[in-house]
């Protein structure tokens, strides 16, 4: 009783805060909203017994995603002014409403007639004593569909090259994104001393606890993400030049090291091949080497391109 | 696993990833851009020649990848489809790579343009052969995500603020496709706890799930091959990219959408069409191909008259769905309209990315590509001009071309099923084509204004690159014999007997 009263809750609040951050009037709400929402659905995922998917949420679809659309908001009213806000629903919102009524209706029209979900849990636990990962969801992740994960990997390079591709030309090479400064002895400042100890361990803990328990490269990458940038914004550290070979390393190094396991699969006949006997280690190792990518990647992401001009 | 495993395998991995591998070590070492391109030409070649002997000799083949065997693991299909798309690719990116080496190489100093090229490009080219060759709904999701990002970044490559605007919006409408196949693709899992396609096309039925999710899947789809109404960014976003850029965006990256429209129709849901469905993505289609032509007629600029014809081309693409089957397998060739629209598909690739090559070297020549700047041209450019003109040839579907043998594939299809109606609009769309590019022709052939700027010199090694190309669309006419045998191995049942 107590837990649908719960759910059900749970469920209004999303509903509720999808509503405020599609309808806010200003950005800024908006993207609370979002942030909101996103810490919302993890929750959710949490009550379907959903770790791994909750972890990633949270990480990735409310933090990350939540710093990025600030970052995003930060430049835009740093640049102009903001327009003045329409009165009243626009010919866009109304056609992209009716767009996702429809959407929605048929959804849930499918959703309800479905069959009895046919998952394949059943043949992941048969073949996990094969797959080095005690965790079915990393077994699946890095095994079973590696391939996925590897070309995913490779699609937030993509991503972080579409950015750079945005900076101004005289500006290439030089560091990513604005120069942060901050009050010394102030808040941010002394939680970037504070904050990240605590984060690392956390992060290195997410990856190795992967293999048999909930987390993985990508939660455990994005909480390094998130060390790395607080570090940064508090004004320890500067953000690397874009041009800085070690960098760009350690950009590639996790999904290079995975597509030369794909590619020795070829001895046995096979492609991206990880042998039973070694595939414990191996999946570890992947995704160490993953994590790091993937934090350096999020990180860059976040910073942006190259902002001010080269000084000789 | 035996020894002769390890041929398919290796053949299979370099196609896989060499381009991959490729784009990370440009996006490292920076100014070493094309000769890492060149390395991953070679690579990639060698295990396309590879696969293709093989297909040959063997006929079609799978390889579960990490020995799981589907529904647990992805499953490459290498048949005469995907390698036929493959090795049409790798042309096509050879001819754009070669003469991407003089706009997008660096000097001393790393460029900003310049170094993000060759690893987009090369992403581009690994996310397509991994599209080609999966079996697997949901990683043709995150081939499409990786293709998708890429281009999106190539139309905006210059950082022009109207090519910043076509690269939004071109990016709204192909995540909007990307989520709405993601949809089906996640209510086919849920129904029939499978995303391989050879599996769901024995499990996939007419329940009210299936549907909407082959409607999403089809709607996502459509909006990413850019179909009406979904064309709106297409003719920016091609026409604004460097030329390079927009040659790879025009010839390729929509086929790949089309290509998993056909993977999908034809061989995972081959029975749950209705007749009206059919009808409506075959209407779509001839709309786009008149509405793209009538535009394409208007426009002032060689690159927006190229892009519009894109719109068009595509259009007939989508013949295909209702012409399919029907009396057509009376035909001395079974599956006629499934062949056409494969090689109309790749004559396309061909001629279209030719096309957009041909437009940069003008644009390096005069300075731009107004149309009544391009009087003349063919004194400074003559292997440029030659080379627009036989890829135009394949444009209208003129014999001996490419295109021709597409259309009289579909065009006999369509009088054997009774449907006269489509043979007309490809007739027409011949027409218009020819109306539409007779404009800049007539214009490069003419005298040259008195007191018009003599055009910079481009070197016949550059002018070369866009020739080989509608050389090749020209051949797949004169010896289409082979390429049609070839794509017919491992051809799915539907291509013959027809959806429905």
């Amino acid at each position: 009783m107590i837990a649908s009263l719960f759910d059900l809750t749970l469920c209004l609040l999303i509903l509720a805060a999808a509503g405020a951050a599609v309808f806010g009037r200003a950005a800024f709400m908006a993207v609370v909203f979002f942030i909101v929402y996103g810490i919302l659905i993890a929750i959710a995922w949490l009550r379907l017994g959903a770790i791994d998917v909750a972890l990633a949420e949270a990480a990735i679809g409310a933090g990350l995603t939540g710093v990025l659309l600030l970052a995003a908001l930060a430049r835009i009213t740093r640049r102009i002014d903001a327009p003045e806000p329409s009165t009243g629903p626009d010919r866009t919102t109304l056609a992209t409403a009716l767009a996702s009524l429809v959407i929605a209706s048929a959804i849930a029209f499918a959703f309800l007639t479905l069959p009895e979900p046919q998952g394949l849990q059943e043949r992941v636990a048969e073949n996990l004593a094969d797959a080095g990962a005690e965790n079915p969801v990393t077994a699946v992740l890095l095994n079973f569909r590696g391939w996925d994960t590897l070309l995913e990997s490779i699609v937030l390079l993509a991503a972080l090259l579409g950015i750079w591709t945005l900076a101004r030309d005289e500006a290439w090479g030089g560091r990513a994104g604005p120069r942060h400064v901050t009050r010394p002895g102030g808040v941010l400042a002394q939680f970037g001393r504070v904050l990240p100890p605590i984060g690392l361990l956390v992060g290195i803990y997410l990856v190795w606890a992967g293999s048999k328990q909930p987390g993985g490269a990508f939660q455990g990458g994005t909480v390094l993400a998130a060390v790395w940038i607080v570090t940064i914004m508090a004004g320890l550290m500067q953000a690397p030049r874009v041009a800085d070979r070690a960098l760009r390393a350690a950009l590639v190094i996790g999904p290079v090291i995975f597509l030369a396991l794909a590619v020795a699969g070829v001895v046995a006949g096979a492609f991206l091949v990880f042998p039973p006997v070694h595939a414990g280690w191996l999946i570890l190792a992947v995704e160490a080497v993953l994590t790091l990518s993937i934090a350096v990647t999020l990180a860059m992401l976040v910073f942006g391109p190259p902002e001010e001009e080269e000084k000789p | 696993m035996t020894s002769s495993a390890l041929p398919p395998a290796l053949a299979l991995a370099l196609i896989l990833t060499a381009p991959l591998f490729g784009a990370l070590a440009a996006m490292v070492t920076g100014r070493r851009g094309p000769a890492i391109a060149l390395a991953t030409v070679i690579a990639t070649v060698a295990g396309i020649l590879t696969l293709l002997v093989i297909i040959a000799g063997d006929g079609a083949f799978t390889l579960a990848i990490g020995g799981w065997e589907a529904p647990l693991g992805i499953q490459l299909r290498a048949d005469g489809l995907a390698a036929g798309f493959i090795a049409t690719t790798a042309l096509v990116m050879g001819a754009i790579l070669a003469i991407a080496g003089k706009p997008f190489g660096s000097g001393a100093q790393e460029r900003r343009s310049a170094y993000t090229f060759w690893p987009l490009a090369l992403l581009l080219w690994g996310a397509l052969n991994a599209i080609f060759l999966s079996g697997d709904l949901f990683n043709l999701y995150v081939g499409l995500e990786l293709l998708t990002l890429v281009a999106v970044a190539l139309v905006g490559i210059e950082g022009k603020r109207e090519t910043l605007a076509a690269a939004l919006r071109y990016m709204m409408f192909a995540l909007m496709g990307s989520l709405l196949y993601l949809l089906g693709a996640a209510l086919l899992y849920a129904a029939h706890g499978t995303l391989d396609i050879a599996l769901l096309a024995t499990r996939v039925g007419n329940a009210p799930g299936d549907i909407v999710a082959a409607a999403a899947i089809t709607a996502g789809l459509a909006a990413k091959t850019a179909l009406f109404p979904f064309h709106a960014w297409l003719p920016p976003a091609h026409s604004g990219a460097p030329a390079p850029a927009s040659a790879m965006l025009s010839g390729l990256v929509p086929k790949a959408s089309f290509y998993i429209l056909l993977r999908f129709w034809f061989e995972a849901a081959p029975d749950i069409a209705g007749t009206s469905v059919l009808m409506l993505l075959g209407g779509l289609g001839a709309f786009a191909m008149i509405y793209g032509s009538l535009l394409a007629l208007h426009q002032d600029r060689l690159k927006l008259i190229i892009a519009y014809s894109t719109v068009a081309q595509l259009g007939y693409l989508f013949f295909v769905f209702p012409l399919a089957g029907g009396e057509s397998a009376a035909q001395p060739w079974a599956a006629g309209a499934w062949s056409g629209a494969v090689f109309h598909a790749l004559s396309h690739a061909m001629a279209k990315a030719s096309m957009f090559l041909c437009a940069g070297l003008i644009i390096e020549a005069i300075g731009h590509d107004r149309l009544p700047g391009m009087k003349g041209i063919v004194r400074a450019l003559p292997m440029t001009v030659f080379a627009f003109a036989l890829a135009a040839i394949t444009l209208m579907g003129l014999p001996p071309s490419g295109g021709f043998t597409a259309k009289y594939l579909m065009m006999t299809a369509s009088f054997a099923a009774g449907q006269p109606f489509w043979a007309l609009m490809l007739i027409l769309a011949g027409l218009l084509a020819a109306a539409y590019l007779y404009r800049p022709l007539a214009l490069a052939f003419a005298l040259p204004d008195e007191d018009a700027p003599a055009p910079k010199a481009v070197s016949r090694a550059r002018q070369a690159a866009p020739l080989v190309l509608a050389l090749a669309a020209i051949l797949l006419g004169i010896l289409s014999a082979g390429p049609f045998a070839f794509i017919q191995i491992g051809r799915p049942g539907a291509a013959v007997e027809g959806l429905e």
